[in-house]
């Protein structure tokens, strides 16, 4: 494989349509083997969202295809494709090699293209982004328009990026998620660790990234194999997960880094936090907003999420917090390898001695049996969660003599949700699924009954393609091919009447008001808990039901019991 | 005598008053001249069909012997003449026996192009460019997004899959008449050679190519209880099996679908595709103007799918074109009857 733009338009082309994740990730790996660097550098970077090109917009690829194209050909081309650079890749003027007058050109590499766009000024742009665009094929077009407008919707995150990088060697992700902050494009000591070639990358960065340990769910036999003396409990907080990171570099400058639970760098959205962090530490804990002390939902917090940057009224409005539980690293100490009792000690200490604002101890519950703790996952607010309680959304519970394992290891953290809130619905459209299950009906919108202008009328509030079972899976799907009334591509609508129809029980996470939705409801994680086959439609919930569960504080079971 | 005298357009499909005949009709008529064997434009039913030794035979393997009550040979190139009108079957490179009909009165040659692609086929006889006064030209791809790619490159991207995945079974949809026999084809010219695995809706067509001087390599039949046992191999059925219960017994499939309208990524995905194959046996944007330039006709009538840019171009080329609108070809030109294409427009994909 040659190693110019137009392969890695070929990965991604291929990337854009596998939907499954060891499918992406053999694609991207048999990329990163067969491509030189520094050509497979440049791609990584810019599948982890590393590369940025402000110059390139939108207007200036509508005045290349103007000057090339008939307005009304194109007109009509752009409202039948809906995309303006496929539109464009596939119009775009090109001799082709079947004509055997073609070009001798080469197609332009990705590195190059780099280059260009970073030493170009405006002027020189239109010029040669035109002459790329003569040697690429319609592929490479498309590819180098959507990374030029950043428009790569390819479903591949940084960290399945790096974990393609991983799988050309022995390396484990969480390996390179360590050195990765300290690197950069086009990652050749990288690639070469990774394939046994090179050593370890030195990592001189003060803030890197330590990849995070997460939990399983409880179950409910866990409590009987467990021993409560062994473990402890602390509040799950309903907010993001964040590793706070700051340390000095050789020449004694604070290096500061707020990171997602993937790794991903968020400090430009709080400036806040990061001026708080003057400690050489790396903390474990969880994003919050605080207003007079007070833990806000979920729902007020997502104000500040996904923001590059952020403004002085945002800040004050939404004031930023992390309630830390971890400590990872104590001044130029990796503790990591500690029992977590020991950790929480010099996490204590340390926030004790250093006071860092917007920063505090996330408390651990005092419990002796697990029916204590049964009873402090249901109401929070009574063992000493106080106003909080509302931004609980349950229980961790943490063997203490654990140390600090990244990923998911066996038996050492738990997190043990409220009871999930759960609704009747009924099933309205069906679509079919992606990979295994391209030949079933899995992805089910349900709604619920309201008063319309015609009388009783389902509003859909919700879509679920989880929580069953494949033996279930076969029954829905037969459901929805016996009972199809109507079809639009590739949804069908099923027969939903007060007396013929399917109830689903929905379990779902937490509720908010949305008004992209018909019914002003936005679901989180709903699932299909239960499939109602002996439920006549005209007996699951309404609408208004939801709505007070909005109103009220916690999900709970929202209709009565069966007679 | 005028075009529209020698050729008009009926709700029963297009109809010569002189000689009384119509070609491709979409309701059974006394007399039809029919191009090729695709459902749309090959219906059983007419009371006498006049076409290629090939396009007879196709419609016997699909529709049965009595598919008509009598029938007629059209050699290639030779004129037949009904009354004051000579008919002259050209190839048109679509699918095998697929033919253009030139239409002859009074000085004037309008030619009937039916499907037709220039892009190279060895499944069926090339295009002939016949020179003419009125141009018959289908439209099915004529958006100038539609640029069809190097089918080697196509079919190279299928390889390519299939050694990356070897534990998967490469499920590929492709109309059962003409695309099927083409791709075996293509894989094979790649250098392919084991078994390729058809669904049963595919077995005669298959067979017929390979008696018409067409060789196809080794292909079995799938039957019910081999699917578990593809993984790894390629199979091909007809687009409507790809997504529903017929390959829900195949292991861990890649799902692949051949045609032009791949080019476009939101109707690849629409159809919940994983490896988009653009290979079509229509002419593509290019070849479509290609093509009327080089039969030279002053006139253009433009014909089932995207009218509106071709007759653009025409006009900006100095070209007299008008859409012809006729009914009841598939609006995707390669459905073959409603059945084989599960779509945006809601065909059933369970016939």
């Amino acid at each position: 494989m040659s190693a110019d733009l137009n392969s890695f338009a070929w990965l991604l082309d291929r990337l854009a349509y596998e939907p499954r994740r060891n499918g992406k990730l053999a694609l991207m790996t048999d990329y990163f083997r067969r491509t030189p660097d520094p050509e497979r550098g440049h791609a990584l970077a810019a599948m982890t969202g590393q590369l940025s090109f402000a110059n390139a917009k939108a207007g200036l690829i509508r005045t290349l295809i103007a000057e090339r194209t008939d307005p009304e050909l194109f007109a009509l081309s752009y409202d039948y494709v809906g995309d303006l650079s496929e539109t464009v890749a596939l119009m775009w003027p090109a001799t082709r090699a079947r004509d055997g007058i073609g070009h001798n050109l080469p197609a332009p590499t990705l590195a190059a293209i780099v280059a260009g766009l970073a030493d170009a000024d405006r002027r020189a742009l239109p010029a040669m982004l035109a002459g790329w665009l003569d040697q690429l094929d319609e592929t490479g077009r498309w590819a180098l328009l959507k990374l030029i407008t950043g428009g790569l919707r390819i479903g591949v995150s940084a960290r399945l990026a790096k974990t393609a990088v991983a799988g050309l060697g022995a390396l484990p992700v969480d390996a390179i998620e360590e050195v990765w902050h300290g690197l950069t494009p086009p990652y050749e000591a990288l690639f070469a660790w990774a394939l046994g070639e090179g050593p370890r990358p030195e990592a001189d960065d003060p803030a890197p990234f330590r990849p995070a340990m997460l939990a399983h769910p409880m179950e409910d036999a866990d409590f009987e194999r467990l021993d409560p003396a062994a473990f402890s409990a602390e509040w799950k907080w309903d907010g993001i997960r964040i590793q706070a990171s700051s340390g000095l570099d050789a020449a004694g400058r604070r290096v500061t880094r707020l990171y997602s639970r993937t790794g991903e760098d968020i400090s430009g959205a709080f400036p806040e936090l990061v001026e708080a962090m003057a400690f050489d530490a790396a903390i474990d804990g969880e994003l919050l907003v605080l207003r007079e002390g007070r833990v806000q939902s979920f729902n007020v917090l997502q104000q500040r999420l996904n923001r590059k940057t952020v403004s002085a009224r945002l800040m004050a409005e939404f004031p930023a917090h992390i309630r830390a539980y971890d400590l990872l690293v104590d001044g130029r100490e990796d503790i990591r390898a500690l029992p977590l009792a020991a950790r929480r000690q010099r996490l204590d200490a340390l926030l004790q001695t250093r006071k860092p604002a917007r920063f505090d101890i996330s408390p651990e519950l005092p419990f002796s049996t697990w029916e204590e703790l049964v009873a402090a996952r249901a109401e929070p607010a009574d063992v000493g969660a106080g106003a909080d309680a509302d931004a609980i959304e349950g229980l961790m519970i943490k063997r203490s003599d654990a140390p600090y394992v990244p990923g998911r290891p066996k038996g050492l953290w738990f997190k043990w949700k409220r009871a999930p809130g759960l609704i009747d619905c009924v099933l309205m459209y069906a679509q079919r699924g992606h990979g295994k299950r391209s030949s079933f009906y899995s992805d089910f919108t349900f709604g619920c009954w309201r008063t319309g202008e015609t009388g009783e009328e389902l509003v859909p509030v919700g879509k679920a393609y989880f929580g069953f079972t494949d033996a279930e899976l076969a029954e829905l799907d037969r459901f929805v091919r016996k009972n199809t009334i109507n079809r639009f591509g590739p949804v069908r609508e099923v027969t939903h009447t007060a007396t013929s129809g399917l109830v689903l029980e929905i379990a779902f996470e937490g509720l908010q008001r949305s008004t992209r939705h018909k019914s002003g409801v936005a679901m989180r994680f709903p699932r299909i808990h239960r499939i109602r086959w002996d439920k006549p439609p005209g007996e699951a919930d309404r609408l208004d039901s939801i709505e007070r569960l909005m109103a009220g504080a916690t999900p709970a079971r929202s209709s009565e019991p069966e007679g | 005598m005028r075009p529209h005298e020698l050729l008009t357009p009926t709700p029963a499909g297009l109809y010569c008053p002189p000689a009384d005949v119509y070609i491709d009709p979409v309701r059974p008529v006394a007399r039809a001249l029919i191009t090729h064997g695709h459902a749309d434009h090959a219906r059983a039913g007419h009371g006498a069909v006049l076409a290629t030794r090939e396009t007879l035979g196709i419609m016997a393997v699909r529709y049965g012997e009595a598919f008509t009550t009598a029938r007629q040979e059209a050699a290639w190139g030779k004129p037949l003449h009904i009354g004051a009108v000579s008919f002259t079957f050209h190839p048109a490179g679509h699918v095998l026996g697929s033919a253009q009909i030139a239409v002859e009165a009074g000085g004037l040659r309008i030619v009937a192009s039916g499907d037709y692609k220039r892009a190279p086929d060895r499944t069926c006889a090339a295009f002939e460019p016949v020179r003419c006064d009125v141009f018959i030209t289908e439209a099915t791809f004529g958006l100038p997004v539609f640029r069809h790619p190097d089918t080697a490159g196509e079919v190279a991207k299928l390889l390519d899959s299939l050694a990356l995945f070897p534990e998967r079974c490469h499920v590929i949809g492709a109309y059962a008449l003409g695309k099927a026999q083409r791709l075996v084809a293509l894989i094979r010219d790649a250098g392919y050679d084991r078994p390729i695995h058809v669904h049963g809706a595919m077995e005669k067509l298959m067979g017929f190519y390979e008696a018409n001087g067409v060789p196809l390599g080794e292909t079995r039949k799938v039957a019910a209880a081999d699917r578990k046992t593809l993984a790894g191999e390629i199979v091909i059925c007809p687009p409507s099996a790809v997504q529903d219960l017929w390959s829900r017994k195949l292991p861990d499939p890649v799902t692949a679908f051949a045609s032009g309208w791949m080019r476009i990524r939101a109707r690849a995905r629409q159809k919940g595709v994983e490896l988009p194959l653009i290979v079509s046996d229509h002419a593509d944007w290019d070849d479509l103007c290609a093509t009327i330039r080089e039969v030279g006709a002053p006139e253009v009538w433009v014909t089932h799918g995207q009218e509106d840019a071709l007759v653009r171009w025409c006009a900006l080329n100095g070209i007299r074109a008008r859409p012809l609108r006729l009914a009841g070809y598939g609006d995707d030109g390669e459905a073959e009857g409603s059945g084989d294409l599960p779509d945006s427009r809601g065909a059933s994909d369970e016939r």
